[in-house]
């Protein structure tokens, strides 16, 4: 046998033990998110058995509408739907804008102003919980949808992210459609936002899992069932003393799909999201 | 850098056209009545309000949203409710706050997490990424789909699904164990067991997001030297050392970072799996911070341990960030 042969030996074992370790690690990270697909399906009583259901039993639907029907999960789909959405459009507009601003105007104050961007972005918000519930409060906001979206509008991660990225639009461009005659809102508009249309979609994700996941801020201006997103609902579900784990696992399963079939279809976005706010430039 | 724009009119610098120009008017006679000079442009060309009137709604929310609650919680944190009535106390909350037994367990409690659960995560995720990048493994694209994917879960819905697959009875984690002569093991309600818990729900949320940070880092460094390196002899253990990882550098300050700031504000994975206990074991800063605000609602002391936390994310992110400048030397 020669040296080259053995070589492809090798390699090949090596090859197959590696993707072997990979795929049972991968089977870990697997595992919960078909637990919980299972424990849909079971009621209540039948989810902790022994030995465990590995297949997939007749009560899902049974959950579903107990959930909709007995809680006001319901109600914070909506709630969640509704925030999220004006909150991703409204903070690209507000991100873009400024990130636009920061990266192709020269301006007084503007080493100041993006200094505290940068200086938010490393503080710990937590700090800010008791003054915003205080002004939510003067303000008459508590269980609102306003209190829910205005604080985070302007994200320090997201001006950041969109600076960055248009730093890298030519001003020659700029320029040339301003000599062509375009107002600056047209500038930006029609010649800046195309231009930086990948990292405005891994934006509007990293903006709507951001809220649609948000749990310590709204648990705090949210005071009544009514007005509760699904993360408050769920922890609230789970905190009274029946829980319903039928339910409680459906609910969970529901928080969790539409982002999920969000990020099969839309991979790519969601990784550059992920480096965007991780990879220096 | 211009760090000043000059109020007159923008084509001074070339004072000869400028003069050609004002004698050749063309825009149309209803817009003659305005002088030039009104028309205040930079030198690049755009009025120069453009830019703060893009910036304004970051201004106004900025302001209302960020500075003042920032301020705020800092005077909030000098003074103390006493019988509805709000009085200036100085530092006594931050006195009370060095002399808290509890507070030093929650701090101790997220110190412990954070330098368990840290590089934990990021060791799984230079080796993940390292496979990743190996043209050794088949379906690459698959795997790290499925390492990435736990990412999308929101805290809560993982914090619940956690707390199920870890129930002490018959939490499937158990059972699983069970087969192979394991357990049952306490998860969630004993001390030690509980912080494992969370370190490995954290683990479980958090690796393929480095790692695939790592990955994107690992594509950076050229071919070239790992070709150089084979020629020259070093096994892959040498390479990993001598190129991979100062090659990661920037990335692992990054993620060093961030997920040290992270888990020092730790608070929806405590809340929804152990909500603290048993016995506070699980109490983490955040939590208490929230507790001392809105269970107890005073606001005095909440104010002092989020000004701590700020404190000591701001002194151990400067010691982390000496650290790699020193090993970078």
């Amino acid at each position: 046998m020669t040296d080259a042969l053995v070589g492809v030996r090798g390699r090949r074992t090596r090859s197959l033990v590696l993707t072997t370790v990979i795929a049972a690690g991968s089977i870990v990270m697997i595992l919960p998110f078909y637990w919980l697909i299972i424990a849909t399906t079971y009621p209540s009583s039948e989810i902790f058995s022994s030995p465990p259901n590995l297949l997939p039993g007749p009560a899902f639907f049974d959950n579903l509408s107990g959930l909709l029907t007995e809680t006001l999960f319901g109600r914070a789909i909506g709630n969640s739907v509704l925030v999220a959405s004006v909150y991703t459009v409204l903070g690209l507009v507000v991100c873009t804008a400024a990130g636009y601003a920061f990266a192709k105007f020269e301006f007084r104050g503007r080493g100041v102003l993006f200094g505290a961007v940068l200086v938010t972005l490393a503080l710990p918000s937590q700090v800010t919980l008791v003054p915003l519930f205080q002004i939510m409060v003067t303000l008459g906001w508590l269980d609102t949808y306003q209190a829910l979206i205005l604080p985070s509008l302007a994200m320090p991660f997201g001006i950041f992210l969109m600076r960055q990225t248009m730093l890298a639009v030519p001003d020659e461009l700029l320029q040339a459609a301003r000599v062509d005659g375009a107002g600056e809102f047209r500038v930006f508009s029609r010649i800046v936002l195309p231009t930086v249309r990948p990292a405005i979609a891994a934006l509007a994700i990293f903006l709507f899992l951001g809220q649609w996941n948000e749990f310590v801020y709204p648990l705090v201006v949210l005071r009544t069932p009514e007005s509760f997103t699904i993360p408050v609902s769920l922890a609230s579900l789970q905190g009274i003393g029946t829980t319903d784990y039928g339910q409680l696992m459906t609910g969970t399963l529901l928080s969790v799909l539409p982002i999920l079939v969000l990020f099969l279809f839309l991979q790519r976005h969601f990784v550059a999201g992920i480096l965007a706010g991780a990879v220096k430039q | 850098m211009r760090r000043c724009d000059p109020p007159a009119h923008p084509l001074t610098k070339r004072p000869n056209v400028n003069a050609l120009l004002e004698t050749i008017d063309e825009r149309p006679a209803t817009d003659r009545r305005r002088p030039p000079s009104r028309r205040r442009r930079s030198s690049i060309g755009h009025p120069r309000l453009t830019p703060y009137l893009f910036l304004l709604p970051t201004i106004l929310l900025f302001l209302a949203f960020k500075l003042y609650p920032y301020l705020s919680a800092f005077w909030v944190s000098l003074t103390q409710n006493v019988g509805g009535v709000t009085a200036f106390v100085g530092l006594d909350n931050y006195i009370r706050l060095a002399q808290d037994p509890l507070f030093y367990t929650a701090l101790g409690n997220t110190v412990l997490i954070l330098v368990v659960q840290v590089p934990l995560m990021l060791a799984l995720g230079i080796v993940l990424s390292v496979a990743f990048n190996s043209m050794l493994l088949k379906w690459r694209a698959f795997w790290r789909t499925t390492y990435f994917v736990p990412i999308v879960m929101g805290l809560v819905a993982y914090g619940i699904l956690f707390r199920a697959l870890f129930d002490s009875g018959d939490g499937i984690v158990n059972e699983m164990l069970g087969v192979i002569g394991i357990g049952p093991i306490p998860w969630l309600v004993d001390p030690f067991w509980a912080k494992i818990s969370i370190v490995l729900a954290m683990t479980w949320h958090y690796t393929g997001q480095n790692a695939i940070i790592y990955l994107a880092q690992l594509q950076s460094i050229p071919g070239e030297l790992y070709e150089a390196a084979q020629v020259d002899g070093a096994n892959g253990w040498q390479r990993f050392w001598n190129i991979t990882m100062p090659g990661l550098k920037p990335a692992l300050l990054l993620t060093v970072i961030l997920s040290t700031i992270g888990t020092l504000q730790l608070f929806d994975e405590p809340y929804v799996l152990t909500n603290g206990g048993p016995d506070n074991a699980t109490l983490t800063i955040g939590m208490y911070l929230y507790q001392n605000g809105f269970r107890y609602f005073d606001f005095g002391y909440a104010s002092a341990i989020g000004y701590a936390l700020t404190l000591i994310i701001a002194v151990i992110s400067l010691i982390q960030f000496r650290l790699f400048k020193e090993k970078t030397r």
